[in-house]
């Protein structure tokens, strides 16, 4: 996948409290919770950020709670990819699972800008900073979580794996 | 080489005789857990999927327990998902309101998690079962909703931290102490993916309940899992009141760790966790004149009958300060019944404290005690991150429950020995 956008740039231990808040965990419906994604972080997020933009934090993002609103909320919000130095090991899950890009590269985090032009291929695991001209090359994603994204995410591996049962 | 007791549970039940850190396995369960909260965006994965029923009726446990009693129609509405469900699969452990209690309190007691098993659920607090030396970790809804159709979910084998405990306990320090101490020194993600496990003299006098609540906060270091063995004091909890056979998985003296802490409890004063973070951790010597607006004793990490007892052994004959709001939540109705009949609930209703029915209620800010803006809470619960109980422009505090009940006292944070 290939994505190109503006990086909004945020600090360690971004927790799925500040993602979204549980004072709006009373719905599940993606686009109630894409109205306050990142609401505790920066509470302009939501406002400025435009389809494909890309969120660039430091250590632990997603630290905390499990909810699975965290990763529904910033892709709803048509946030292309977060890029992180490490993601906390719930969330990371959570992002494969429903299908939301993540790259881990602690040296990207680090450099990268606020309002940085980013364009990323996750296939080659390239990001090019387009306003500074660096080009930075990141972890492959894991054979595994490949094979998952490659069916659709968890749901539909689950439901080729049944479907091969009933067939038994 | 050997193996620790998080990698010998975790091959037992992928059908392996070894498995090492790293290994991707596919895993049998033994529970899967969802609550008014997450369970909802799992029953939703989990009829997409195409699954006509749940892998077995007595193993997958809802709770409703966050925004209930239900706080408003949408909440209510949520609940209405668990509760068809339910119905509709025929599943036996569904906790309706008044027989339901925080989970991760009432699962223990309830028998339904016992040594040895692998259990996933849907809320991050899921590893507090690592006290009964089970092996247990938070996942998402989707996880949860796979977990739910086939009985099992991967994993990928994570490295173990031990960390050896020794020395007496100084005075009103408690298992939530030991665990803030040593998420103050490693960090939030100091044990990222690993499992933490438990160990040392110190570990192996400490009580069932104050395991819970170290192996609870094992995800606020990052961790996959927090574990401690399975000795006597944890059989004969849980011979008590389990309700399937289980089997005691221990380390081997040659398992690999990836590193090894070792902490000295005379260093160990009761912590308290500034905000934002429970690695923000003062010693309460070190804390100064820090005023409050409400102190919360309840949640999955204190509200348990012996937390509820410390507070009441400290509140008692007390009143709580003018302008400061004390609010006790017994974590299941077993543990409320307890306390009623050993009096404690009057004593914290005599020190004009609030108590409440069970409820996750305000340890995530959902209701039973939001704070305003600029407001101040002590909680014995396990996150003080911004907004975490309110306002995001609220603070909160993070201690066991002796500290919070006297601080509701003093009206600022500080010790039983300073009333």
């Amino acid at each position: 996948m290939k994505f190109k956008g503006t990086a909004w740039k945020y600090g360690d231990d971004i927790d799925t409290d500040a993602i979204i808040p549980a004072r709006y965990l009373n719905t599940s419906d993606p686009k109630e919770l894409a109205k306050h994604c990142m609401e505790d972080a920066d509470v302009n997020f939501v406002r400025k950020v435009n389809k494909g933009d890309i969120i660039v934090a430091g250590k632990n993002f997603g630290c905390g709670s499990s909810r699975e609103h965290a990763p529904i909320a910033i892709k709803e919000a048509e946030i292309s990819c977060v890029i992180a130095d490490s993601f906390a090991r719930i969330f990371y899950r959570n992002a494969f699972n429903t299908a939301l890009p993540i790259l881990e590269s602690s040296e990207a985090a680090k450099e990268i800008s606020d309002a940085d032009e980013l364009e990323i291929d996750t296939e080659q695991g390239i990001i090019e900073n387009l306003t500074t001209g660096k080009t930075y090359s990141v972890r492959p994603i894991p054979k595994f979580m490949g094979e998952l994204i490659a069916v659709g995410g968890l749901v539909n591996y689950v439901r080729e794996k049944i479907k091969g049962q009933k067939g038994k | 080489m050997g193996m620790t007791i998080t990698e010998k549970i975790l091959a037992a039940h992928c059908g392996q005789d070894k498995v090492s850190p790293g290994d991707l396995i596919m895993a049998k369960i033994d529970i899967a857990l969802g609550n008014d909260i997450t369970a909802p965006i799992a029953i939703k994965e989990f009829k997409s999927i195409g699954a006509a029923k749940v892998f077995d009726k007595e193993r997958v446990v809802l709770v409703p327990d966050h925004f209930t009693p239900n706080k408003d129609i949408q909440s209510a509405e949520q609940v209405c998902t668990l509760r068809n469900f339910s119905r509709e699969q025929d599943i036996t452990n569904y906790f309706e309101i008044g027989r339901m209690g925080v989970e991760h309190a009432l699962l223990p007691e309830q028998g339904l998690v016992v040594p040895g098993d692998v259990i996933i659920g849907a809320d991050s607090h899921t590893c507090t079962y690592g006290a009964l030396g089970a092996f247990s970790t938070g996942v998402g809804s989707t996880d949860l909703g796979a977990a739910m159709a086939t009985g099992e979910t991967w994993f990928k084998v994570p490295e173990s931290i031990k960390f050896i405990f020794t020395g007496k306990l100084n005075k009103w320090v408690t298992g939530k102490d030991l665990i803030l101490y040593t998420i103050g020194k490693i960090g939030v993600d100091g044990a990222l993916y690993k499992a933490m496990e438990f160990c040392g003299e110190t570990i192996d006098n400490l009580s069932i309940e104050a395991r819970m609540t170290m192996a609870n906060m094992a995800i606020e270091a990052g961790g996959k899992n927090g574990i401690f063995k399975a000795d006597d004091i944890t059989l004969e909890y849980v011979n008590a009141r389990a309700k399937r056979p289980y089997k005691v998985y221990e380390s081997d003296p040659d398992a690999h760790y990836a590193q090894v802490y070792e902490f000295d409890c005379k260093d160990i004063e009761p912590q308290v966790a500034f905000p934002h973070l429970p690695s923000n951790c003062r010693s309460i010597s070190d804390v100064g004149n820090v005023t409050i607006d409400q102190s919360v004793i309840g949640s999955c990490t204190n509200g348990r009958i012996s937390d509820l007892r410390e507070a009441a052994e400290v509140i008692k004959g007390r009143k709580v300060a003018k302008g400061v709001r004390l609010i006790v939540i017994p974590a299941t109705q077993e543990i409320y019944k307890q306390a009623m009949k050993e009096g404690l609930l009057d004593i914290f209703i005599d020190a004009e404290a609030a108590v409440s029915t069970p409820t996750c209620g305000p340890c995530l800010g959902g209701h039973m005690g939001i704070l305003a803006a600029g407001e101040r809470a002590i909680a014995t619960t396990n996150r003080n991150f911004v907004g975490r109980m309110g306002s995001p422009k609220s603070e909160v505090y993070l201690s066991n429950p002796a500290i919070a009940a006297a601080s509701a006292v003093l009206g600022r944070i500080g010790s039983p020995d300073e009333l």
